[in-house]
């Protein structure tokens, strides 16, 4: 493996994880300072059980997304340091956001939430919760504005080689992004939705369950969540599918395994055969006619090209061959592969909306079975709807492997409307590392991983388990007031 | 005044936000087993910096990517160049962070003895390394014109940076001594003061010595004067200190790192790495400043959003200004 492949196994690794801790926390803090509210309005004490017990849970899932988002912003310098001296002008300034107007408010403001319990009067210390997840939302705004940027390139010109912001705004409207940004905040309630039912089904299905009301109204907030959200996840879904149509038909022609031009084209359901080789002449699709043009296109008869044809294009616009220069490493003077990685990117594509129908199927189904007060005693039930935890978090998973591969060779994806020349291999981008280095960071980066992921899954069980008699002690009073020299939370 | 130069600025007082911030939350992380007699008092340190240390930790991200944004070719060549010692401080300050946040969630003395340990290293490593990093930026990477590194992999460390190094963690143990004794009471307050007074004078040496080296390379005379300025700071700090005067001793370690700050960074400008393998090679303000109209953007932004980060930080502080000692720590309570 050289440096290339290395860096990319890295930055994969790396991301994939920090996004299984990411959306529990946006989803969960949101959803947390919810239940604040109505316990601070009703002053009905169910609801601050469900605060402070899903509010611990959020907890030991936040010092994970923090630690692994520096690795994050940190891995662009040091092993993509050609991409970054490239985009820096436009991609750095939504990077930077984030940090100025987003991070520093969320780790401040949660510092205040955990340790403001009976410190601060209840209302500011509610504000503090919104101030939290709100700036969680606003993270992830900025961070997906600067992705899509590197996958829609707006808002600048080419100066010297390189592109130059002339307009922040476009950056930050990008129709990529404002696609991109409700349907990632969407798969982060998916997550929190499942979440919720998950661990609710479990306590009340089990012998002795204490808490009732609370276990109730969280699988109910679960379960709408859960379906709300895959609502909002298919609307913007399908407008991100007609968005990358026209700014990167390759990944969408590589997501359908549709090798050939097709009038009408139809969607694949299901492929069989050998998705390695690219020319796919031994792929046999199961189909629905005339879908995919709908789904390119709103109608039943247009045009969806094929991968032949897209190649043929690409080669055209954009070279047959890698320029031969030693900082390309073995590509250096090699034929270029336009088409991504089919099996992944195939295979992506549909376990993402797979298992995002089960995640809403579950949360249905939870819904309609423990409605009016019933409760399924099928050992069935309670196994399924702890599965179901898993099942956002993969289609997440799935989401951001499919369209981040599906935009290979590129690493800026050219945008057909946009300034020519700004875009870049993503071969291109890779620092001049020695391998030794890199092969270092990935061993002990996915190594310490997987440790805290171990520690993690034991926590966040352990405290699911005990319920609210983990949070907060069984028979004292809610609000009760702490002598003036205790503090009412410490590590 | 252009852009550039005021964001040139603008990172160094993110720098300095960060060592004075972190500075001392990392001291407090050095010296849990030594200032930390027995669990409670473990706890009461941990605890003084409890609700603060992630809002600390923030500076370190933003003066990242600030640079990022502001001079992608800094923030390229730094990065790429320093491989090795970021990722010891990316890992320490990943076990740090989980430490804090996990070390009281079971409730037994070996797990809380294993995160102790994590707080510790990850309170060491990062402190080391950005020392190691801030003067090797300081005192000038082997790039080549195309701003790549052309020494190995291990070219970070030589005396100097390794002095630069320990300027940090001394810089950090004696903050941190004298941030215990500010924000507890009792017994733990007078051992913390004592410790400061005892290792303050050799601790800060480092210091001293990291901008004398760097001051006899690329010094002027008004950055002697400032060096002058930390010498006198440090001095009266400890003297403040001695006589029970923790606050004003805390105020005057902000000086020092104030100084420090300004002496290296006076140092480094107009160049924002300078190259050891040929002058000209040397990475400038102007040659890797962002384009203009990313600049004022920026501008924009951090003119809004440093003042208030200043104020609810500051408020965060005020809020939980208290002294602490071991009567405060709640029992135990986990599942």
């Amino acid at each position: 493996m050289d440096v290339l492949d290395l860096a990319r196994w890295q930055f994969g690794i790396t991301t994939v994880y920090h996004f299984l801790m990411v959306p529990l926390t946006i989803g969960l803090a949101v959803l947390v300072a919810g239940m604040q509210t109505a316990w601070v309005r009703t002053g009905d004490v169910k609801y601050l059980k469900m605060t402070k017990f899903w509010g611990k849970l959020m907890l030991v899932n936040f010092a994970m997304g923090v630690v692994t988002g520096i690795v994050q912003e940190f891995q662009f310098g040091m092993s993509w340091s050609a991409y970054s001296r490239f985009v820096g002008d436009a991609f750095g300034a939504p990077l930077a956001m984030e940090g100025l107007l987003a991070f520093f408010v969320e780790s401040t403001f949660l510092g205040l939430w955990i340790f403001g319990w009976d410190k601060l009067p209840k209302k500011v210390h509610l504000a503090c919760a919104w101030a939290f997840s709100l700036a969680t939302v606003l993270s992830a705004y900025f961070i997906l504005a600067a992705n899509s940027w590197m996958q829609h390139p707006v808002g600048v010109e080419l100066v010297d080689g390189r592109p130059r912001l002339t307009s922040i705004w476009a950056l930050l409207t990008n129709n990529t992004a404002l696609a991109a940004i409700p349907h990632t905040i969407a798969g982060c309630f998916a997550v929190a939705g499942a979440f919720l039912v998950g661990v609710a089904v479990w306590h009340l299905t089990r012998r002795r369950n204490e808490e009732t009301a609370v276990w109730r109204s969280s699988l109910k907030l679960g379960g709408v969540v859960g379906m709300v959200s895959f609502a909002l996840l298919a609307v913007t879904g399908d407008i991100q599918g007609k968005l990358m149509f026209e700014q990167q038909p390759m990944k969408m022609a590589a997501a359908e395994a549709l090798c050939h031009t097709e009038q009408p084209a139809g969607f694949s359901v299901f492929a069989i055969g050998d998705l390695t080789r690219p020319d796919c002449e031994n792929v046999k699709s199961i189909t629905v006619p005339a879908l995919l043009s709908f789904l390119a296109h709103n109608d039943f008869t247009s045009e969806v090209k094929g991968i032949e044809d897209l190649t043929k294009e690409y080669k055209a616009k954009y070279g047959e061959f890698y320029p031969v220069d030693p900082q390309l490493g073995e590509l250096s003077g090699q034929p270029i592969d336009y088409v991504p990685n089919l099996p992944v990117t195939y295979w992506g594509f549909r376990f993402m909306i797979g298992f995002g129908a089960l995640a809403a199927l579950a949360a249905a189904a939870a819904l309609w079975l423990t409605r009016k007060g019933r409760m399924p005693a099928s050992p069935w039930f309670r196994r399924a709807a702890l599965a179901g935890i898993a099942t956002p978090f993969v289609a997440n998973s799935f989401g951001w492997i499919f369209t981040e591969t599906g935009r290979q060779p590129f690493v800026v994806v050219p945008n057909p409307t946009g300034v020519d020349g700004v875009w870049m291999f993503t071969a291109r981008g890779v620092s001049g590392l020695t391998v030794g280095e890199v092969l270092t960071s990935l061993i002990v980066l996915t190594l310490v991983y997987a440790a805290l992921a171990v520690l993690e899954v034991f926590l966040l069980r352990r405290y699911a388990r005990a319920g609210i008699a983990g949070v907060m002690p069984p028979g004292k009073p809610a609000a009760e007031k702490k002598p003036d020299d205790e503090l009412a939370f410490a590590y | 005044m252009d852009l550039a130069l005021v964001w040139f600025l603008i990172i160094a007082f993110f720098w300095l936000g960060y060592l004075f911030l972190e500075g001392f939350d990392f001291g407090v992380g050095m010296l849990l087993p030594v200032l930390g007699r027995d669990e409670k008092e473990r706890r009461v340190m941990v605890n003084t910096i409890g609700p603060v240390w992630d809002g600390n930790e923030v500076w370190l991200i933003v003066a990242v990517g600030a640079t990022f944004a502001a001079f992608p070719g800094w923030y390229a060549t730094l990065l790429s160049s320093a491989y090795l010692p970021l990722l010891a401080v990316l890992v320490g300050l990943i076990g740090r962070g989980v430490a804090f946040e996990y070390r009281g969630k079971v409730d037994s003395v070996r797990w809380r003895r294993n995160w102790d340990r994590v707080i510790v290293i990850g309170s060491w490593l990062p402190a080391l390394g950005v020392g190691l990093l801030l003067s090797w930026n300081v005192l000038g990477l082997p790039i080549d014109a195309a701003g790549n590194r052309v020494g190995s992999a291990f070219s970070a460390f030589q005396w100097e940076t390794l002095l630069g190094a320990l300027a940090i963690v001394g810089f950090s143990l004696v903050h941190g001594a004298v941030f215990v004794a500010l924000k507890t009471e009792g017994d733990i307050r007078s051992r913390a003061r004592r410790l400061a007074l005892r290792i303050g004078p050799v601790a800060l040496l480092p210091m001293l010595g990291l901008l004398l080296v760097v001051q006899t390379r690329a010094g002027s005379s008004w950055t002697w004067l400032v060096v002058g300025l930390v010498v006198i700071a440090a001095i009266l700090a400890l003297v403040f200190l001695s006589a029970g005067r923790e606050g004003r001793a805390f105020a005057l370690m902000a000086v020092v790192i104030i100084g420090s700050v300004v002496a290296l960074f006076g140092a480094l400008y107009p160049d924002v790495i300078p190259s050891t393998v040929d002058p000209a090679f040397s990475l400038t303000i102007e040659s890797t400043a962002s384009s203009p109209y990313t600049l004022k953007v920026m501008t924009w932004i951090a003119g809004f959003g440093a003042p208030a980060v200043l104020v609810y930080q500051g408020w965060t502080y005020w809020v939980f200004r208290k002294r602490i000692g071991t009567g405060h720590i709640p029992p135990v309570r986990v599942p």
